[in-house]
């Protein structure tokens, strides 16, 4: 119990650092913004690693294969659209 | 092989990344390299979980990585900018999948390995109540997730009716689904055995994602797009605790509170609760009978001409765009008159409502892209005082956002919603199809004011009548 006690320490903490600096990103990056935590929110990966690794039959490797495949997209995909936005947003030349 | 210790202070150093990169976010010029720093922390992660697994299975991840980074470039490098909702909108899902499956994954692993024990003659206990329950509450929010994301791309994309779909007992349907959820998913806490249950709490789930999103209307996609993008990270959290794995709570937290904050600016930016946008009914109505009277005889129209001749005499301008100017692509004929408009020593500017558009940021990702400087992108409180000292204000495709009516105390849709005050404007230069309403369904006494000049058409077609009208003039 220990654990899961200091885990939901981690979490609750987390969560006002997230909400202490996301208060500070300006409207006009918003869509970058959720891009961007979109892919880090793909941090399930680790957890489709594990999974993988660790399947024991043809089922479970599946799913942990196709929670792999989503996952990555939604690292790749983010930092990359998020990287091809920001470098849009210059100023007076 | 890493020792627990290594691994988890290289998890630390990837979740501090993931803080620092989102801080880089705060500023057009740092941001690019913040996403770096996101990216690099990602990797960090990546890498150190593959060295502590060792090359077990090495070729399927090996396949799962390159498929996956196949198919997110591809969709990173094509999707033009005025698809981005609908990308962001996918990505959600994905989010919310992969947290389904992964707990899924990892619960029947636990299970399998538990069964085995028992039949060589151990009683070992398969999970601990914190992994149940977080296991359903991943796969709760993450179907959740998915599904709704599905239903929103699917409006976004044009698949399915942007239009609420508003039916009778539509709340007492969901109420039923929520709870059957709940019951799944309390029922999944209570005997983790039963292996299939997990599958009936992800339908019911997804289910209720679908009914859940549905009804919401096209303008109030914002708020559902940042909703969901707060559900993935809280699916990706709950991911975290079903492995125990600090560094996928910490970045699912942090992506919880980002879209939970975008949500609330969205809710306050439309003077409406979560609860109203969620269940409420705006969008479903359409009044007709009062505009006969509040446009008749009042209306002005104009045409390229006259409003080249307007800007030719102007000192300051403002654009007001909307999701009319994404629809229309009528955004590089904007960067086209605000070219020539600056050559000639005009001061333009954007004024930009944070619910223009159909996510949070829409129209400053369009005009960013016509290299328009972000320094002339006002938000509404630092536009808004501007308006006395402008002399012609351009709204392109915009509607509610502008409606005076939202300045009455109570009886519309819109009343108590901050709007931009294009009508302390000198010269107010409407640009649009007809005088039907917005999405809020009620007519706009801005259309029929004194100082306001309707320029009826298609919002690129007029645009770019009017570039070629100015440089005439």
């Amino acid at each position: 119990m220990g654990n899961t006690v200091g885990l939901i320490t981690v979490f609750v903490l987390a969560v006002f650092v997230g909400f202490e600096v996301i208060t500070k990103v300006p409207p006009i990056l918003h869509t970058p913004l959720m891009s961007g935590s979109n892919a880090i929110s793909g941090i399930t990966v680790i957890g489709a690693l594990l999974a993988l690794s660790a399947g024991e039959s043809t089922f479970t490797t599946v799913l942990g294969f196709t929670a792999l495949i989503f996952a990555t997209i939604n690292v790749v995909g983010g930092f990359l659209v998020t990287h091809r936005m920001l470098k849009k947003f210059r100023k007076e030349q | 092989m890493m020792t627990e210790a290594q691994l988890n202070l290289a998890y630390l150093a990837a979740a501090a990344l993931f803080i620092l990169g989102l801080k880089g976010l705060t500023h057009p010029r740092s941001a690019v390299r913040g996403n770096t720093i996101g990216a690099l922390g990602m990797l960090i992660a990546v890498a150190v979980t593959l060295v502590d697994q060792g090359v077990m299975r090495i070729e399927l991840i090996a396949l799962g990585l390159g498929v996956g980074a196949a198919i997110g470039a591809v969709l990173a490098l094509r999707i033009r900018m005025t698809a981005m909702p609908q990308l962001v909108g996918l990505f959600n899902g994905f989010g919310g999948a992969a947290s389904v499956l992964v707990a899924g994954a990892v619960f029947f692993t636990a299970m399998q390995v538990a069964a085995r024990a028992a039949g060589a003659g151990g009683g070992v206990i398969a999970v601990t109540p914190q992994e149940s329950i977080a296991t359903a509450a991943s796969g709760l929010i993450g179907a959740v997730t998915f599904f709704g994301s599905l239903v929103a791309f699917g409006k976004l994309q044009g698949l399915v009716s942007e239009k609420p779909l508003r039916y009778p007992g539509e709340q007492a349907v969901k109420v039923v689904v929520l709870g059957a959820s709940l019951a799944a998913a309390v029922m999944i806490v209570q005997t983790p055995a039963d292996t299939g249950l997990y599958w009936v709490l992800a339908a019911a789930a997804g289910v209720l994602g679908v009914l859940l999103v549905m009804p919401i209307g096209g303008a109030d996609m914002p708020i559902v797009i940042a909703l969901l993008n707060s559900y993935s990270g809280l699916a990706a959290a709950a991911t975290g605790f079903v492995l125990s794995n600090t560094v996928l709570i910490v970045a699912g937290s942090l992506v919880g509170a980002s879209g939970i904050i975008l949500t609330q600016i969205m809710c306050k930016a439309m003077n409406r609760s979560l609860a109203n946008v969620l269940f409420g009914g705006v969008g479903a109505v359409v009044e007709s009978a009062e505009q006969d009277d509040l446009y008749a005889g009042k209306v002005k129209q104009t045409s390229g001409e006259e409003v080249a001749m307007l800007l030719k005499t102007a000192r300051r301008v403002v654009f007001v765009p909307g999701y009319g100017m994404a629809v229309a692509r009528a955004q590089t004929a904007v960067r086209m008159l605000t070219e020539a408009l600056e050559h000639d020593g005009v001061d333009v500017q954007f004024g930009i409502h944070p619910v223009a558009g159909r996510m949070p940021g829409h129209m400053n990702v369009l005009l960013a892209e016509e290299r328009i400087s972000y320094d002339k992108l006002r938000e509404m409180d630092q536009i808004n005082p501007a308006f006395p000292q402008t002399d012609v204000v351009i709204v392109l495709g915009a509607n509610d956002v502008v409606n005076p009516r939202a300045r009455e105390n109570s009886g519309n849709p819109i009343a108590g919603m901050p709007i931009l005050n294009v009508d302390q404007a000198r010269t107010v230069v409407v640009i649009k199809r007809s005088l039907s309403p917005g999405f809020a369904g009620i007519s706009n006494p801005l259309f029929a004011a004194d100082n306001t000049l309707m320029f009826f058409g298609d919002g690129k077609q007029a645009m770019e009548g009017l570039v070629a009208a100015y440089r005439e003039a």
